[in-house]
């Protein structure tokens, strides 16, 4: 009987030791959005090769597309930019980029340096596109269904793996859908 | 008087910028200044997560904090302002969560756990009352201990 109580200790370290452990595989960064299964927020912004024309949420209805938070300065987009370029080549799906708080010189040079994933990129150059998709931490990327729902979040680079377990399938079944 | 007057007001202008760029609104309107600075205490900035947008000074807390600003200019109310905040980052941008079923354990948690060791002390000082009290001895257990004590029979006994 007084062995157990000494056993309570041990068993409530290892417990915490578990926490903490499974704590160190959930990364903090990763805050949930709100915003998945609600409409994507609205806009109509200027495309980054024609500023003259304009490309709004709701010209993309009808069809499951990406829209790739991205900037020339941000190095988490550079690291998966090779990933979206050989991706955007399936024609799987259709991306759009959002060119966060950018210089759209810089923008340019960055896709005719590194090459062009987008259908089409937008300028949101004073951020407010982003706040409206609760974008904090570039590259964001958005799946959003034909009714213009987004249904789902990757925070940070777009690796080969995330694109071909988790974005891949959505699409499909989006697309089936 | 005229000129004095102007010469103050050209030197007030000249010395604002040097003070800092954020200070400048606050003039504008000190109240609504006072609510955003209220408002951005009580927001998480997501870029570097232990700090406010208050206190931060990451552009997308720069950003945020100029939206409050426009906001309050709007004449939205402060539960408006919040409600705009998590509807775009969740319940995380708040300092003080919202009690809900997924918040339960962080608001009673702390209770819980207090409300357990409380107990485990409270059980631990009973029995430890319980044992300092002299156990009474019966007559047999007592001739028992004597004999026990005995000096020749110490030897037998292991």
């Amino acid at each position: 009987m007084k062995k157990a109580w000494v056993l309570i200790p041990l068993a409530l370290f290892l417990a915490m030791l578990g926490f903490l452990g499974a704590g160190l595989k959930l990364d903090p960064r990763e805050v949930p959005s709100p915003l998945i299964d609600k409409p994507a927020p609205a806009f109509s912004l200027p495309t980054l090769d024609e500023p003259a024309r304009t490309l709004s949420a709701a010209d993309m209805r009808g069809q499951v597309w990406l829209l790739n938070v991205w900037a020339s300065w941000c190095g988490g987009c550079r690291e998966e930019h090779s990933t979206l370029v050989a991706f955007s080549q399936t024609r799987a799906v259709p991306i759009v980029g959002l060119d966060y708080k950018d210089q759209p010189g810089d923008a340019r040079r960055w896709l005719s340096d590194l090459g062009n994933p987008y259908v089409a990129s937008v300028v949101d150059i004073d951020g407010r596109t982003g706040i409206e998709f609760g974008v904090y931490g570039v590259p964001e990327t958005f799946v959003i269904d034909k009714a213009g729902v987004i249904r789902h979040k990757q925070i940070g680079p777009i690796t080969p793996d995330i694109l071909r377990d988790t974005i891949l399938p959505l699409v499909k079944k989006l697309n089936a859908a | 008087m005229l000129l004095k007057h102007i010469f103050m007001l050209l030197l007030a202008a000249l010395l604002t910028p040097a003070f800092a760029r954020e200070a400048a609104p606050a003039a504008a309107d000190p109240v609504a200044e006072a609510r955003l600075v209220q408002l951005a205490e009580e927001l998480r900035c997501l870029v570097c997560q232990n700090q406010t947008i208050a206190d931060s000074n990451a552009p997308l807390a720069v950003d945020l904090r100029n939206e409050i600003r426009e906001k309050i200019q709007t004449g939205m109310s402060d539960t408006e302002i919040k409600d705009f905040m998590v509807a775009r980052y969740g319940d995380f941008v708040l300092y003080r969560p919202p009690v809900k079923s997924t918040t339960l354990v962080l608001w009673i948690g702390p209770f819980l756990l207090l409300i357990v060791a409380a107990g485990i002390l409270i059980f631990n000082l009973k029995r430890q009352r319980l044992r300092a009290i002299e156990p009474e001895l019966s007559h047999s257990e007592q001739a028992l201990a004597t004999s026990l004590l005995q000096p020749d029979s110490t030897k037998e006994t292991p």
